[in-house]
């Protein structure tokens, strides 16, 4: 992936060359130290102004300087923040960083400049303590509101062990529960209009219809939405956190539960961008390896959310078929990694074993009985006229809200947006494989089942085509940094001999630097940020969620729609509420 | 025999009937689900799974019967039984076979209907005393669903009627010796199967409950037996509204001799029950609005143009 760098050439001529600190990402992607007095006008230029403007604000996050030792002529600073813009028409991404002095630093907040800021904003607040100048609700997001300290903070423990035995005695739990009570004013919500109460509906964190432990507040005049406001974090477990002590190695598996129904998806996008961060170049095999299982777990992805789709607008029978169906899967990714749902299978450099024998045959069975499935699913599910009736015109957004508020995958394609990692910034060879990108016209809910549908026809072509080239030669790099090594030679030469042990005892040593890496997963894009200090664990791990960002959205498209169409919306977001928290 | 120990005999073998029916039905209903679903569904205790209902009795009875203190107490107790009994009450009139009825009522269609809306008071009570806001939304839904089906499913039946020229559902058995009424009647079946479902609050149209949207709607706050209860009284309204298709629609107990005429009556009602179970394994929901004015809109003008066309028809040839 080449980015582009003549905005940075529109940057220093529009706010003069002494603005601008350059720095250099092992990614190639432009990054800047802007100052912080003039972020909110750098970002606004970007969006609105310059040529081929970056629309959507793809991630925000901080990062906590103090302890970095590494930091070749970058500015002064105890935290950074970081913006990462990405340009639709330029195809290309800049990453905007304002460095920050002191121990709860300042900074504009640019809410207003992008809608989907806020929560970021609020991530950022919580796990940092850095304030956000002008944020119109500054409060914590992930953590609980009674959280002591700003868990991403250098200072903060890791650990349990590190912080001292827990105890709830009663008056402690009395404060915690008083704090989950809701209370509409704090959010900016009346509870009565002119000639009637609100009713305020808790709906979740148990609840049979949001997937998980997601709760989100309604505030409904009969049965209408009149305002929703989620509340996240419950399944919050610190997946960035533990990066920080995890080996780059020993990372992997966090990754996998992280959208815990992609599986190796996650695994794809954290070890491209080590690998980005090490220079390993992958051999074929295992990149075509990599895609094949990808899209397997696209597919499996895909045939849960079906399922809970029919499933949450009442149709009872559908999941069954389609969890059958995604237990074949399972059987062929047992077959090839020895796990069903998060195999944990690939490594630094490549995946973690060869094909077994025999697995072309299971994936061409699979192959040859899933399109048949895929039709009679059609004339049960999206033909149907109730399901027609309860999801066409609900929830509908346009390309420029999807954009505005960061919505990417199928729920981007779904307005009528061609925009596909895969096609766009092709990695790991998916420019080798023809397939198409499915989108839709409205983008409500019912269009975002169509393009979920035709995806896993388009994964099962790519799987297809996998399994026609796959091409001879070794499942791992030669690179010292692959971890493990290729076992087959670590007794015969001394050199591999001392990489295996180093690399299975410490873990790897990446070389100091930045990089991104952001694939097409199964619910949109998956980026992960990393930045290396030079030693064995990562020194700061930014996971880039798509669902974070689609959740953010639910208040503004249920809005005046009822109970009934909120369901519907959410099943066809398809979020996991650990891809949501981390 | 006196005549009144033979009423009280088929008195209480209907209740025991209807009874043993209703319970059999949840060990029917989850296997026909389960063969159409690609599964098993409970098949482990005695043959073929069958002691499985008896299970789940001892289960629910041994349940701790908790009553949330936030709930109208005996509002809250009282209104599973209304289900129930109205339902019950409501199986006096059915004519099972020649001389098997409880009551033979010159009204007995207008008793049926009676009944069966009063079921509506189980639901609109029991969520509203639960004092909790998704029954509260459950039992709003309950209430205006009951009340705009129960108008149509009056009148889809009055085509009936006139053929038969009688309420009275032995009359209107006999009535159909040359043909069913569902030939005459199909529309007249149609929406009063439709009715027939809302009425039973089964999917498609089981809003008031919405697993996936309102947790369990008007009985969120019920368990133990209580919550058996509003169970049960689904399962005997099923087999109710199936037995007043099989008599007004279907000629009854009527049927070739071969076989009695009672059994003629089960095999008909088995049939429907399966036809309600069949509809829950297949559909999806609607939305609420969506259901009334399918109500309002669709079923209730079709109704009366029914029931006009029957009256013409029969005004002009039987005069």
């Amino acid at each position: 992936m080449t980015y582009d760098h003549s905005v940075i050439d529109s940057l220093k001529k529009k706010f003069g060359e002494s603005a601008f600190i350059l720095q250099k990402t092992r990614d190639g992607m432009p990054t800047v130290y802007v100052p912080q007095d003039k972020i909110r006008d750098i970002l606004k230029y970007l969006k609105q102004e310059i040529p081929k403007p970056y629309k959507m604000l793809y991630d925000l996050t901080a990062i906590d300087e103090r302890s970095r030792s590494n930091r070749q002529n970058l500015p002064d600073a105890d935290f950074s923040v970081v913006y990462h813009l990405l340009s639709f028409e330029r195809n290309s991404d800049i990453r905007v960083k304002v460095a920050l002095k002191g121990e709860y630093p300042e900074v504009d907040s640019i809410a207003k400049v992008w809608a989907n800021a806020d929560w970021y904003e609020r991530e950022v607040y919580d796990m940092f303590g850095i304030k956000f100048r002008g944020h119109p609700n500054l409060r914590r997001i992930l953590m609980p509101p009674t959280w002591e300290g700003h868990p991403l903070r250098k200072e903060h423990p890791a650990r349990a062990t590190e912080m001292g035995p827990f105890r709830l005695p009663d008056d402690k739990q009395d404060r915690e529960q008083e704090a989950l009570q809701f209370k509409p004013e704090e959010w900016g919500l009346k509870r009565a209009h002119e000639d009637a109460d609100f009713m305020f509906l808790n709906l979740g964190p148990q609840h049979p219809g949001t997937h998980g432990v997601l709760r989100i507040i309604l505030q409904l005049d009969g049965e209408e939405i009149v305002d929703a406001v989620p509340d996240i974090g419950f399944h919050h477990r610190g997946a960035e956190k533990m990066a920080e002590r995890q080996s780059w190695h020993t990372y992997i598996p966090y990754t996998d539960r992280i959208d815990y129904l992609g599986g190796v998806m996650n695994n794809f996008a954290y070890v491209q961008a080590v690998e980005e961060l090490a220079g390993i170049r992958v051999p074929d095999r295992a990149k075509v390896i990599r895609i094949m299982l990808s899209e397997f777990f696209r597919i499996a992805s895909h045939l849960v959310w079906y399922g809970t789709f029919a499933q949450d607008v009442g149709q009872m029978s559908p999941v069954f078929y389609m969890f059958n169906d995604r237990e074949r899967i399972f059987e062929i990714i047992g077959a090839i990694c020895g796990d069903r749902m998060h195999p944990n299978w690939f490594r630094i450099g490549g995946v973690a074993q060869d094909l077994p024998k025999g697995w072309e045959k299971l994936v061409k069975d699979f192959i040859d009985f899933f399109p048949k499935q895929l039709k009679t699913y059609d004339k049960l599910v999206m033909k149907n006229r109730i399901i027609k009736a309860r999801t066409v015109g609900i929830g509908c957004y346009t390309t420029e809200e999807a954009i505005e508020w960061g919505v990417t995958g199928p729920g981007l394609r779904a307005t009528g947006f061609e925009w596909d990692f895969r096609k766009k910034r092709p990695y790991s060879g998916y420019d080798q494989f023809e397939f198409d990108i499915p989108i839709g016209q409205n983008g409500d809910c019912y269009d975002r089942a169509v393009v979920r549908v035709e995806e896993m026809r388009q994964s099962l072509r790519i799987i297809e085509q996998c399994v026609n080239i796959m091409p001879e030669g070794p499942y791992k790099s030669d690179h010292p940094i692959t971890t493990p090594p290729r076992k087959e030679r670590t007794m015969k030469d001394i050199e591999t001999l001392i990489n295996h042990f180093v690399n299975v005892s410490w873990g790897p040593v990446i070389p100091a630097g930045e990089a991104f890496f952001g694939i097409e997963a199964t619910k949109g894009n998956n980026g992960y940020y990393l930045v290396s200090d030079g030693g064995t664990t990562s020194y700061r791990t930014r996971v880039r969620t798509p669902s974070f960002p689609h959740i953010q959205m639910v208040p503004y498209i249920s809005r005046g729609h009822t109970i009934a169409d909120l369901l519907a919306i959410l099943a066809t977001i398809d979020y996991v509420l650990a891809d949501v928290d981390r | 025999m006196s005549d009144t120990l033979y009423y009280l005999l088929i008195i209480v073998g209907v209740l025991v009937v209807m009874l043993t029916i209703a319970a059999l039905l949840i060990w029917y209903e989850r296997r026909m689900l389960a063969l159409w679903q690609d599964r098993y569904g409970p098949n482990r205790v005695g043959p073929f799974g069958l002691m499985q209902v008896m299970a789940d009795m001892v289960k629910i009875f041994f349940k701790e019967d908790w009553i949330a203190p936030f709930a109208d107490k005996w509002v809250f107790i009282f209104a599973p039984t209304i289900i129930v009994v109205a339902v019950l009450l409501g199986f006096a009139v059915v004519p099972f076979a020649p001389g098997i009825v409880v009551a033979d009522m010159n009204i007995g269609l207008l008793y049926f209907l009676a009944m069966s809306s009063l079921g509506a008071y189980s639901i609109l009570l029991g969520g509203i005393s639960s004092n909790n806001k998704y029954s509260l939304l459950g039992s709003l839904r309950g209430a205006a669903q009951v009340i705009s089906y129960e108008v149509f499913m009056g009148i889809s039946l009055m085509g009936v009627v006139i053929l038969s020229d009688s309420f009275s559902l032995v009359k209107i058995v006999e009535a159909q010796k040359n043909m069913w009424f569902v030939i005459p009647q199909f529309i007249g079946f149609v929406i009063f199967f439709i009715a027939g479902v809302a009425e039973t609050h089964r999917a498609p149209f089981d809003l008031p409950e919405a697993e996936s949207e309102l947790v369990a709607g008007f009985h969120s706050e019920y368990s133990g037996m209580k919550f058996g209860m509003f169970f049960v009284g689904e399962y005997l309204g099923i087999t109710l509204i199936s037995a007043m298709i099989a008599t007004f629609f279907f000629g009854g107990w009527l049927g070739p001799s071969f076989l009695p005429p009672v059994v003629w009556f089960f095999i008909k009602t088995f049939a429907f029950i399966t036809l309600f179970i069949l509809l829950r394994a297949s559909l999806p929901r609607p939305r609420y609005d969506q259901l009334m004015s399918l109500g309002w809109k669709i079923l209730l003008p079709l109704s009366l143009v029914n029931l006009l066309v029957t009256a013409a028809i029969k005004l002009a040839i039987g005069g």
